[in-house]
């Protein structure tokens, strides 16, 4: 087999079977990603020579019998996440010169086991965006095609767009993400890969760029559940320096993989059957039922009764935290400066900010500034925070009669590059079947579970209760063995 | 609620954003489109309902109170824009 089309478990065996070696395995992707990068622009910055550098040293520990758990794993990382002396830009021209002297927590604990890093994948600029289209570097091109339309290309989802598609298009065994409304589950889900957001506080924050601080939660995608469970083993655990950091130990996740069905409850809220979802979403979702139902789980329609709130919840909640985390984009510190001769204090901070940050971005500092300016914020803020409140104890309730919950992970496949960009709201509507458990802190889990008319991929979402990912993990697994998802991408190493 | 362009202006300047004026009407369409999608709030009854700031635990972790870090001055200005010695340059603030 190829050694691009391994598991992150498969690899890991043949490494320390020495059936090949870590420089191989790494210079098999980075041969992939200056084949299809070019295309793709899943990477932002690929970083051949760290990775090599990475590798060897991988090897070395291998020979001398010291393998940790992710020892030669080849990972791409989401370009959100400050990686000490490798550009950190947040897809972001303000960010375009950031070298960070410090290491982000997450991957940190991701090399302290042995992963090599390929390179910073592309996103949404700030994180901000469900279709990878708001990048100061371009888009990404989703490695799917239509069936018989190789000229629409496709957006592979966002914020997370350059992991998924890098994931999906064999250029990487797994990389990180962030999930702020949907950033992983939804392109996870456009990609035909799988991805988690864990609990809020399960991961540290320490190091990402903030977007929205209440809301963001770092988390793995990769190309099956277990290694999804792997990295996120690797990922986790409580960080001092993230005051929201979960003070609890990392439960052997990939062992949750193998757990049986038998006796779950699985709800099924009939909020989520939403006005315009397609028949074929419908279709898979009836289908997911009965995969788990012949696994011995017992499916429950349970009321989530304010999940038609949750986005315009999150559309003030996320936007007035952003609007505050990046004022400190102002030219002094790091990043870009623009600076006319004779400028005050105020007009350089002014002009930096206007030119740093690209047209989304900048729309939602100024609603955030707005919801949350004299006179507007118990109106629109406060109000936010009360509806959050109702929604997070939506899910309470429901969790007091099922284990957890099966959804749809978006509305539609994958759309074409350009698409939904007129109306801000209509993107939006994206993350409709994800913002909820970001409103909660509860983690979903996106796993590929078929493919629409069209062959692009579709998938299907396990939400569960707060650091039960293990549940979330068993249900995913489940999904994944009744799924049987083999199909892959047009554009793939290899392919 | 309804922005223009003097409202949208005034946040802008509030939040450090330079706007130019040819774009403040559209700009002020698309926020009110949002503004307007948001409204639906307005039907949930919220009436005592303690508004949730955060899902993480709700207690605060205190920490020692000691210095752990610092000293590092040229990592810390290692992505200055300007700098003098080891300060951070900005335009002159005090005449």
């Amino acid at each position: 087999m190829s050694l691009t089309e391994l598991s992150i478990a498969e690899a890991r065996a043949g490494l320390d079977r020495k059936s090949f070696s870590a420089v191989e395995l790494a210079q098999a992707h980075l041969d992939a990603i200056a084949a299809l990068n070019p295309r793709l622009n899943a990477f932002i910055l690929p970083t051949p020579e760290r990775a090599l550098a990475d590798a060897r040293a991988a090897d070395d520990r291998i020979a001398r019998g010291a393998a940790r758990p992710l020892e030669g794993i080849p990972l791409g990382i989401k370009d959100l996440f400050c990686t000490r002396g490798v550009r950190s830009t947040a897809g972001s021209r303000i960010l375009g010169n950031f070298v960070p002297p410090y290491e982000s927590t997450v991957t940190a604990n991701l090399f302290r086991d042995g992963a090599v890093m390929l390179g910073k994948t592309n996103l949404d600029e700030f994180a901000m965006g469900s279709s990878n289209m708001t990048s100061a570097y371009g888009g990404v091109e989703n490695p799917w095609q239509r069936k018989g339309d190789a000229a629409t290309r496709l957006v592979p989802g966002g914020s997370s767009g350059g992991s998924a598609a890098a994931v999906a298009a064999r250029l990487c065994l797994g990389a990180t993400a962030t999930d702020t409304g949907g950033s992983i589950r939804q392109p996870a889900a456009f990609c035909g890969i799988a991805g988690i957001k864990p609990t809020y506080g399960r991961c540290s924050r320490w190091g990402i760029v903030a977007f929205a601080s209440s809301l963001d939660q770092a988390g793995p995608m990769a190309r099956s559940v277990r290694d999804n469970a792997i990295l996120l083993g690797s990922m986790a655990g409580f960080d001092p320096k993230d005051s929201t950091s979960a003070e609890r130990p990392v439960p052997d996740f990939a062992a949750a993989c193998d757990q049986p069905m038998k006796g779950l409850r699985i709800g099924v809220p009939k909020e989520y059957r939403v006005p315009g979802m397609s028949a074929e979403i419908e279709a898979l979702w009836q289908q997911g039922m009965a995969w788990l139902r012949e696994q011995g789980a017992e499916i429950r329609e349970i009321s989530l009764p304010h999940t038609k709130y949750a986005l315009p919840t999150y559309y003030i909640v996320a936007p007035a935290e952003a609007s505050s985390n990046l004022a400190r984009y102002d030219g002094v510190r790091y990043g870009l400066r623009v600076i006319e001769p004779g400028d005050s204090l105020d007009e350089m901070y002014e002009r930096t900010r206007g030119e740093g940050f690209g047209a989304e971005v900048r729309r939602r500092i100024l609603i955030g500034t707005y919801v949350l300016s004299a006179g507007y914020y118990d109106a629109y803020y406060l109000k936010a925070q009360k509806v959050r409140a109702l929604i997070a104890r939506d899910f309470e309730r429901a969790f007091a009669d099922v284990d957890a919950i099966l959804t749809p992970t978006a509305p539609s496949a994958a759309f074409g590059m350009g698409e939904k960009m007129d109306d801000p709201v209509t993107m939006y509507l994206n993350d409709v079947f994800t913002v909820t458990a970001n409103l909660a802190g509860l983690p979903g889990l996106s796993v590929p579970a078929g493919l629409s008319a069209e062959g692009l991929p579709l998938g299907l979402q396990v939400v569960g209760r707060a650091f039960d990912e293990e549940t979330v993990f068993a249900v995913g697994a489940a999904i994944e063995r009744a799924a049987g998802f083999t199909a892959r991408p047009v554009l793939r190493a290899g392919g | 609620m309804s922005l223009d362009a003097a409202t949208v202006r005034r946040i802008a300047s509030l939040a450090r954003l330079r706007v130019p004026e040819d774009q403040l009407p559209r700009l002020g369409q698309e926020l009110n489109a949002i503004l307007g999608w948001i409204e639906q709030l307005n039907e949930v009854n919220t009436g005592g309902v303690e508004p949730l700031t955060g899902s993480a635990a709700l207690a605060m972790r205190m920490r020692e109170d000691v210095v752990n870090d610092g000293a590092q001055p040229e990592a810390v200005l290692s992505n200055a824009p300007e700098r003098i010695d080891a300060f951070y340059a900005v335009p002159k603030v005090v005449e």
